[in-house]
């Protein structure tokens, strides 16, 4: 226990409501409205756009669907583990993840324009597809328009389920200060984290594997959650370090903070690549072209280019960047790593979709920018106007004097 | 028992390690740490019987080259296993396996993450003995009797006397003014 725990453990304790909350006139008041604007631009783009190529519309809004969608679901899964683990350290950011996580009812909305262009994007759903195609028949009984339907339902359910019950939860221990809502969502965090596996590689193969609809790989759902985590802790080490910045929370999360969400960042950067290797590397040790069909795509013409930035900007850049430990805790450091991070987040999305409809080659388009405008839109105008509703951490927490008392061994 | 540089087990002449000084808590030995960083001592250590948050900090230590070392050794593990099984592979005894070219870079990858990852724990186990430098069979500080409880419930500062700074008289009368609940003078 050093001078310092001991300082801030007593001056923090109790943190005041208006410590964690956005002041009225701060600038951050502002981004509701402003990102609802591009919100409209975008859907407005998306709309004249979109008429005179409703393809590549609907390739681009999967892309940034998917991306939004992985960054919530990271989140919940990062809130889960916390409380699973009863993890101390994170208290002070975990109302980033949460106001994150509460997003996904909104991303259930942002999945029903896909339903309209089912057929532009997934072959199997086209009528008769499976009639001379012995492996799609096979298939059938699970790749089937109502059964996909049903089980889209499913999962946008029970994941706007369990992020119900845990953000209401953390909210109403800011009003009571009820200890026994952190052991009844402990209690909880195990089997919402087994039914999280389930659900989320299921919907990845759903939403993404089945655009290949022959193609086969048991790890894709791994691939895509170790997607998705990097994803959000590079968001969280953005929001973090703006929070800072903009003198929110500036004397909550500390250097301490910031160098355990960059040693998750960095882990999960080398479990990404652990894992998105061991996909090739079978694959192309066993040399079967249902499994090789879907490399081969990506490995050739200027897909190859995008499979080698992938593998340099997603994986050895970071690692090595990530690895010292004065990166992780200065602010502007961590945040450009977060930052570069989300970017190859998207690039990976992309290149696991965008082959399926521009075989010849990487093909962008305005329709890329304007889907990722519009949701992106709709997701931060969102979480930006829970985040000036509540508190910016859970105040009320058990572990809210551990976690801001935390130091680095 | 008041400090008397006079009272030493052997010849007061003979060459000695230093001063050993026994404090009651962790906070007693962390603020007197800090007392002895700030004035200036270079050849000292403290002594716990658990890890005390914060203490490298009082005691003014700089950060261990170790994580060097490790990733040295890790890059130099990676390029000798994958250049082995270059070797091997594609230069020393060629052999076609599963139609695959001879320099099957894919192949080579988790040989290369392996060999890199064993040299790199290598590199942190002997790298950290080394800078300890162990194995050691015999410290001075083993002589002192109090010195046992070091793995039960008392925390020490041993300062060297080979120390520039070091004077048996007001080493020792300074440990005792930051509170020590015993001094004494180690043989060497």
């Amino acid at each position: 226990m050093s001078e310092r725990a001991v300082a801030s453990e007593r001056d923090l304790v109790a943190l005041r409501p208006e410590q964690a909350t956005i002041p009225p006139g701060h600038p951050w008041n502002r981004i509701p409205l402003i990102a609802a604007v591009c919100a409209l631009l975008g859907a407005a783009a998306c709309a004249i756009l979109g008429a005179a190529n409703p393809k590549q519309f609907f390739f681009s809004w999967l892309v940034s669907f998917l991306f939004f969608l992985s960054l919530a679901l990271g989140a919940l899964f990062f809130v889960l583990i916390q409380y699973a683990s009863q993890g101390g350290w994170g208290i002070v950011v975990r109302r980033i993840g949460e106001t994150i996580f509460a997003m996904l009812p909104l991303m259930a909305a942002l999945f029903l324009p896909l339903l309209l262009g089912l057929r532009d994007l997934y072959s199997w759903t086209v009528p008769g597809a499976a009639e001379h195609d012995a492996l799609l028949r096979w298939k059938a009984p699970y790749l089937n328009v109502p059964f996909f339907l049903i089980r889209a339902a499913l999962y946008f359910g029970i994941w706007s389920f369990i992020a119900i019950l845990y953000y209401r939860g953390s909210r109403g221990q800011d009003v009571t200060g009820d200890p026994g809502v952190s052991a009844r969502l402990r209690r909880i965090a195990g089997p919402a984290i087994i039914v999280l596996a389930v659900t989320q590689t299921l919907a990845s193969i759903d939403w993404i594997m089945s655009l290949t609809p022959k193609w086969y790989s048991t790890i894709f759902g791994v691939y895509f959650f170790a997607g998705s985590f990097v994803g959000f802790i590079a968001l969280l080490s953005v929001v973090a370090v703006a929070m800072r910045r903009a003198r929110l929370l500036d004397t909550v999360i500390s250097a301490e903070h910031l160098h355990d969400i960059g040693k998750f960042l960095f882990a999960f950067t080398a479990f990404w690549a652990y894992i998105a290797f061991s996909q090739f590397l079978l694959m192309w040790y066993a040399n079967l072209p249902e499994e090789t069909i879907w490399y081969k795509a990506r490995l050739e013409g200027s897909w190859m280019y995008v499979t080698l930035f992938l593998a340099a900007g997603h994986f050895v850049a970071p690692f090595f960047y990530l690895m010292g430990r004065t990166v992780k805790r200065k602010g502007a450091t961590l945040a450009a790593g977060g930052a570069w991070l989300l970017a190859m987040h998207f690039v990976d999305l992309y290149w696991q979709v965008m082959p399926t409809l521009h075989p010849e080659g990487l093909r962008p388009s305005a329709l890329d920018v304007a889907a990722l405008v519009a949701i992106g839109g709709c997701f931060v105008a969102a979480a930006s106007w829970l985040l000036r509703r509540q508190a910016l951490v859970p105040l009320r927490d058990p572990r809210l004097a551990e976690s801001l008392a935390f130091e680095n061994a | 028992m008041p400090f008397d540089p006079s009272r030493t087990s052997g010849s007061s002449r003979a060459p000695y390690y230093g001063i050993l000084a026994e404090f009651a808590t962790p906070a007693d030995l962390y603020h007197a740490c800090e007392r002895v960083r700030d004035a200036g001592f270079t050849r000292w250590d403290a002594h716990t019987p658990f890890p005390v948050h914060g203490l490298e900090g009082a005691m003014g230590l700089r950060r261990s080259p170790l994580p060097w070392i490790v990733l040295g050794m890790g890059l130099l593990g990676a390029a000798l296993g994958f250049v082995l099984q270059w070797w091997v592979h594609a230069s020393a005894y060629p052999l076609v396996i599963s139609g695959k070219p001879y320099f099957a870079w894919p192949a080579f990858v988790p040989i290369t993450f392996e060999v890199g990852i064993l040299f790199a724990a290598l590199g942190a186990v002997f790298g950290m003995f080394g800078l300890n430098r162990l194995p050691m069979h015999h410290h001075p500080l083993f002589r002192s009797k109090v010195f046992e409880r070091v793995t039960d419930d008392a925390f020490f500062i041993s300062i060297e006397s080979w120390d520039p700074l070091f004077d048996q008289s007001a080493t020792g009368k300074l440990l005792e003014s930051l509170g020590a609940r015993s001094v004494e003078i180690l043989e060497s």
